[in-house]
């Protein structure tokens, strides 16, 4: 499409003075990478450098104070073998991608199909519902986080009230501590996440407003009810979408930190129960200043992401529906 | 026999019309009453630490899960001056780093958008792919390395660390976002002004960025809300607490509240996110495209 203009370019050039190979290739090429010039910098020295060095780092053992000592394998050898803390914060952290990602976006999947069947008010309710997910990584929504789920907080109020807890309710029990029990601990990070449905909602919105409208209205004198449209249509045409929102929530939930930092008040407590990997990364790096075993848990941290999205990838195939 | 079909529905038209209606009208009002339900318990947790930031202090844990009838403003002035420093600085440090990011972030981000969408190079696509991976790359394998070049400059406890990498383009989803947006513009506006010998830089000036609004102030307004809400690499570069930003008060004020100013804490979350609360309502339409078109995590 531009190769007119190009030869058009170029042999104005020609004719002008017949420049040198290279005065063409620096008229040529120069602009390109003069606009790239702070994003080279960036490259280099914020990404690729640092990126080269912390591999480096992984096999050594560096306090920031004196020089790093090569140590082989020993970081990773200790992660798998000796480290209690490191299968507690796996633990935790697969926990919670494992619920928190499903739940999500099957909130977000529903809510989304109901807006969808043209409902008045569908800005207002997106809005609405799209809120919580635009604050919800702030240290003021963790901090509200921790006052809901405490001992006197709403939610144990509301149970209260409506006869859950209590001396004389349903169960005679009183309320739980949420946050204080390592057995609960951890869902109110999930219903955090949970409660930000609403991006990937809107993503949703966004491929079911692609589904053709007239599939149903074939499909609907073939004789097929909603629940059969649903898994015979919508599901399988939103696929890429469902495929798209794994993948980020995902990754996403692998590195969440501050909700956990802020509830634990940075320990990852009670007894490790909300002791999220990237927290476990943190304070090992900058509380106790193992700085080579902290570069160790990225590179995992990496290798698990870069394996979780070479794997939906490829067995994309078998479920994810392209079209043609 | 497609008029038969059709016959047949008209037929069975006149009644069936009427039932149809009725239940779709039922259906229509649970929905509503499901979507309504849910927004209210979806909100509720927020509307609950507004009206607890005005309850004067005696009442914020009596009154439960009800507004309270009497209200004050003692949370905020006290939490305001809850801790050493006021959150004045604070706030005014959060504007600056917010406003710096934003700055980098539009100049630096459309210029390697431009690179990549417009102009011929050797090795485009080369580059262009690295730069997709990068999109990728968690923050952490790079955190300590960053760290201890950032130390080597003496740049902690500055806004250095936190403001520098924005103008060396590391958003690498702004410059895709960018990218995307620049590809939509028609190519005969740039070859025509080339074609009369503007340069390439003229070009992005004067044609590229004024044509790119809409993707300029996605940008802005994410890199906004994205690094006012930043926790991580504040809590690592930033010690003293004349540098901390909004978000690292609060935290002091979480560990600080042995003496229990509840109502300073929560009058201080409330005004730490009403400047993200006023995106919202101003750009909502924009954020929801935002979203819808590009994918991004919130």
């Amino acid at each position: 499409m531009t190769a007119p203009v190009e030869s058009a370019a170029a042999s104005s050039q020609h004719a002008a003075a017949a420049p040198s190979i290279w005065s063409r290739a620096w008229s040529n090429h120069a602009p390109g990478y003069s606009f790239l010039v702070p994003w080279f910098i960036g490259f280099f020295g914020l990404t690729i450098g640092p990126i080269i060095y912390s591999f480096y780092l992984s096999f050594t053992d560096f306090d920031l104070l004196t020089a790093p000592r090569w140590t082989g394998a020993d970081n990773y050898v200790r992660m798998f073998t000796n480290d209690p803390r490191f299968a507690a914060a796996m633990r935790v952290t697969f926990f919670y991608v494992l619920f928190s990602v499903p739940l999500k976006l099957a909130f977000a999947l529903s809510v989304a199909l109901l807006l969808n069947r043209g409902m008045k008010g569908l800005p207002l309710y997106r809005a609405l519902f799209y809120l919580p997910s635009l604050l919800g990584a702030s240290v003021a929504i963790a901090i509200l986080w921790r006052q809901i789920f405490a001992g006197n907080g709403i939610v144990n109020q509301f149970l209260t009230f409506i006869g859950v807890f209590g001396p004389n309710s349903l169960t005679g029990m009183t309320a739980p501590s949420w946050l204080s029990n390592p057995n609960y601990s951890l869902w109110t990070l999930i219903v955090l996440s949970i409660w930000q449905f609403g991006s990937p909602m809107i993503i949703f919105l966004a491929g079911l407003r692609q589904i053709p409208q007239d599939m149903y209205e074939a499909a609907s004198l073939d004789g097929a009810g909603r629940w059969r449209q649903f898994w015979k249509i919508t599901l399988p045409l939103l696929t890429p979408v469902v495929f798209f929102n794994l993948v980020i929530q995902t990754i996403d939930a692998f590195k969440s930190f501050t909700p956990a930092f802020i509830i634990s008040a940075g320990s990852g407590g009670p007894i490790n129960s909300t002791l999220f990997y990237t927290l476990y990364l943190y304070n090992e790096a900058f509380s106790f200043f193992r700085m080579g075993y902290a570069s160790a848990l990225a590179w995992f941290l990496l290798a698990l992401i870069a394996c979780f999205t070479a794997f939906s990838f490829l067995t994309s195939k078998y479920w994810v529906h392209y079209d043609d | 026999m497609t008029t038969d079909v059709h016959r047949l529905t008209v037929v069975t038209g006149q009644e069936g019309d009427e039932a149809a209606r009725r239940r779709r009208r039922i259906l229509s009002v649970l929905a509503h009453a499901a979507l309504i339900g849910a927004s209210i318990l979806m909100l509720y947790p927020l509307l609950w630490l507004l009206a607890a930031s005005f309850k004067p202090e005696a009442q914020i844990f009596s009154t439960g899960i009800w507004p309270s009838i009497e209200w004050s403003i003692d949370s905020y002035f006290r939490g305001w001056n809850g801790l050493r420093v006021s959150f004045l600085v604070f706030f005014t440090n959060s504007f600056i780093i917010a406003f710096l990011s934003v700055m980098g972030n539009l100049i630096t981000c459309s210029m390697a958008a431009y690179a990549f969408a417009r102009l011929r190079f050797r090795g485009r696509n080369f580059w262009f792919a690295m730069m997709l991976m990068t999109l990728m790359l968690p923050y952490h394998v790079v955190l300590i390395p960053q760290y201890v070049l950032f130390r080597e400059l003496g740049w902690i406890d500055t806004f250095l660390p936190l403001v520098v990498p924005k103008f060396l383009a590391v958003d690498a989803f702004f410059i895709f976002l960018m990218v995307q947006f620049f590809r939509g513009i028609p190519r005969e506006l740039d070859e025509a002004a080339m074609m009369d010998g503007c340069s390439p830089w003229r070009i992005y000036w004067k044609i590229m960025l004024p044509l790119s609004v809409p993707a300029l102030v996605t940008t802005a307004i994410f890199t906004f809300i994205w690094t006012w809400d930043d926790f991580f690499a504040p809590l690592i570069y930033l010690n003293r607490m004349q540098n901390y930003t909004v978000m690292l008060g609060l935290r002091t004020f979480v560990d600080s509240t042995a003496q229990s100013d509840y109502g300073g804490l929560f009058a201080m979350s409330v005004l730490s996110i009403i400047p993200i609360f006023l995106f919202f309502l101003i750009f909502q339409r924009l954020l929801i495209e935002g979203i819808a078109t590009t994918g991004m995590k919130r």
